[in-house]
């Protein structure tokens, strides 16, 4: 029973954050193409509750920037003018899950701006564009880890079920995929695809060649549960009831393979957003303008920015909760499908 | 003997494996050099067809495969386009501070996590090891490009160390003591990054092995003699528990490999990762296909000579093939 209440536990919390990311438009303020030229790289805003006479104020309230004289990024804040922050207000429209029109937004202001966790070279805000990055990477590793799986059950169960030959090239064809470098293969893969694409064709791209890279070790697993299942005595009955390949794989087989799917579910999704943003990094993945957490990061690759300013940093710190999460997750299902541990 | 040579093959077919694959992408890919020129109307269609018989680019694909391996195996990886210099001595260079880089990190992640997974088994579910596991649990949910940036971020802030490239400017006029200060100094981050995504890994396999081992009935015999612990752990139960660890030694190699290639493209490291990058965005296909390759060969003979390993530490294997 622990076993299922720590599952349970984990996969709340895993619901919870890609809930998060799925709904930005709702958490996010702005959209995330939105420019401010009048805000580049300005640092985190604070939200106060007690303003300078030591009133207290319900409501948080932050006091707008105003470009220091004499300089193009340092900001001072403009005590004469607090903004409050306005709840669950109406602003930019956007589509929630993507689909349905929507303009609620959690929070938002009147007149100034709000940057919660400060702005880019643009001045686009880096809460906004870090919940909208968060949909491309996590989309491209959920997508990703489909197609590995997909590809890793078929060739697995192929391998498996009927043996012979066809076992022999298709666990040959394994080892090679096992034995090079994933990044590496990763990047020769990319490499003689198109460069310049359009941020769709992009994405849709690299989702393939990530979920193309990683079918060995599933369908070696899944190889491994289809040679013992195969020789049951419930399929060897339906089999000898006259049943069709075809018919004893879907019905019988592949229901049983699905624990280890899971579990190399669990392993693939943040092994694949890693991989989004490795690509993302290098220039190889999603292009701006569009937003990812590979290419937040780009950003960083510039001196300039590492060194002045920290908060163009978040995304890496954003995906940690995930990857732990993921790993819970992970041994959690580990744990309940051998519970005798 | 048979076993190694078994060994060998494999290896050679994984990089003959590789080669056909990495020649596949390449040739299956979309578009080749002379679609663009099919688009400028002042190069007539004759001309085109004659470039591409010239350089046999209408030939069909195993012919084409088999002429380009025969100039990859007298060394000639190509040319590339964008350094207007042969391939070869292009990623010579740069492999060398890669493999240099990867060494390095493989030996100290291993000598870390040897040490530290066998404390772990010894204390397993008490103070020393719940610390541990705790330690390594947050290691492994840290990405690894968290980490390199996360590093390279403290390195600007403090100015302790150097960040990009693998030595100062002014090397060549430092004295020995001094050049070899500074090499240090310029791999402490990356290195400290590949170890330390490595690390978790590592010690949580550590620690199993060996935690199974101390459960034997030989290892309470040996206590019982009263051998002292130091020797306990690392004459008796390390070698016994030596064979996972060894596969995972060859495992390593290529995930540290892997890994070194986003290290160096952060941290500066001139090595593969960094030229492959570029080359990949300046469509210079010969330098990808080099570079995979030998990245592909330094992983094969990683994993050879952990094979080898065995075979020197395991008399099970010898065993089985005097047998046969």
């Amino acid at each position: 029973m622990n076993e299922r209440r720590q599952l349970a536990k984990w996969l709340i919390v895993l619901g919870v954050l890609h809930g998060v990311i799925a709904c930005a438009g709702f958490f996010a303020p702005y959209d995330p193409l939105e420019q401010d030229r009048e805000h580049p790289y300005a640092p985190p805003m604070k939200l106060h509750l007690t303003d300078m006479q030591g009133h207290f104020h319900l409501r948080p309230f932050f006091y707008p920037f105003r470009v220091r004289e004499g300089s193009v990024d340092q900001y001072d804040e403009d005590i004469a003018r607090a903004t409050p922050l306005i709840f669950f207000a109406d602003r930019s429209a956007y589509r929630l899950l993507g689909l349905v029109p929507c303009r609620l937004h959690l929070f938002a202001t009147s007149g100034e701006r709000v940057f919660l966790v400060g702005t880019d070279g643009f001045g686009r805000d880096q809460l906004s564009r870090t919940l909208y990055g968060g949909q491309v990477s996590l989309l491209a590793g959920l997508l990703g880890a489909g197609i590995t799986l997909f590809f890793g059950l078929g060739i697995g169960a192929a391998a498996g079920y009927y043996g012979g030959w066809r076992d022999e090239v298709l666990m040959r064809l394994s080892e090679l995929f096992l034995a090079l470098p994933w990044l590496y293969l990763l990047l020769g893969l990319r490499a003689f695809l198109p460069l310049a694409v359009s941020p769709l064709e992009a994405f849709l791209l690299i989702v393939i060649v990530i979920g193309m890279v990683g079918w060995a070790r599933p369908a070696r697993l899944i190889r491994g549960v289809v040679l013992s299942v195969k020789e049951r005595d419930f399929v060897r009955a339906a089999r000898g009831f006259g049943a069709p390949d075809g018919y004893l794989l879907l019905r019988h087989i592949l229901p049983e393979t699905s624990s280890v799917l899971l579990t190399q579910a669990t392993i693939l999704v943040p092994q694949y957003v890693l991989a989004e943003m490795t690509l993302s990094f290098l220039g190889l993945g999603v292009p701006q303008p569009l937003a990812s957490w590979g290419n937040l990061l780009a950003n960083l690759q510039q001196y300039s920015v590492l060194v002045s300013y920290w908060w163009m940093y978040l995304p890496a710190v954003a995906m940690v909760p995930f990857f732990l999460t993921y790993f819970g997750l992970s041994s959690a299902l580990q744990e309940w499908a051998t519970p005798h541990k | 003997m048979r076993f190694m040579l078994r060994r060998v093959a494999h290896a050679a077919f994984l990089i003959f494996g590789a080669s056909i694959l990495t020649f596949l992408f390449a040739s299956l890919a979309p578009g080749d050099y002379f679609d663009e020129m099919r688009l400028n109307t002042q190069i007539a269609p004759e001309t085109i067809s004659a470039l591409r018989a010239r350089y046999q680019l209408d030939r069909p694909l195993p012919l084409r495969y088999l002429r380009w391996i025969d100039s990859v195996i007298q060394g000639d990886l190509g040319y590339s386009f964008s350094y207007n210099s042969p391939v070869r001595p292009l990623l010579w260079v740069r492999a060398r501070n890669t493999f240099f880089l990867t060494l390095v990190a493989t030996l100290l992640s291993w000598g870390l996590a040897l040490p530290i997974g066998v404390r772990s088994a010894e204390y397993l579910g008490r103070f020393p090891d719940s610390l541990i596991s705790w330690t390594m649990a947050a290691l492994l949910v840290i990405p690894e490009l968290s980490l390199a940036l996360g590093l390279l971020l403290f390195a600007a802030r403090s100015g302790w160390f150097p960040t990009g490239e693998m030595v100062s400017v002014d090397f060549s006029s430092l004295s020995l003591v001094h050049k070899l200060q500074d090499l240090v100094l310029h791999m402490t981050l990356p290195v400290l990054a590949l170890v330390l995504t490595a690390l978790p890994l590592l010690v949580r396999h550590v620690r199993a092995a060996i935690a199974d081992v101390l459960d034997a009935p030989f290892m309470l015999a040996a206590r019982g003699h009263g051998i002292p612990r130091h020797r306990l752990l690392y004459r008796y139960a390390l070698p016994a528990a030596a064979n996972p660890l060894i596969s995972l030694f060859g495992f390593s190699i290529g995930a540290l490999l892997s890994g070194s290639l986003l290290v160096e493209v952060v941290m500066g490291w001139p090595g593969l990762g960094p030229l492959l990058v570029e080359a990949i965005l300046s469509r210079d296909l010969y330098l990808v296909i080099g570079g995979v390759l030998l990245s592909t060969l330094f992983l094969v003979i990683g994993n050879l000579i952990a094979d080898l390993l065995l075979y020197w530490t395991d008399p099970r294997i010898h065993a089985d093939l005097v047998a046969k």
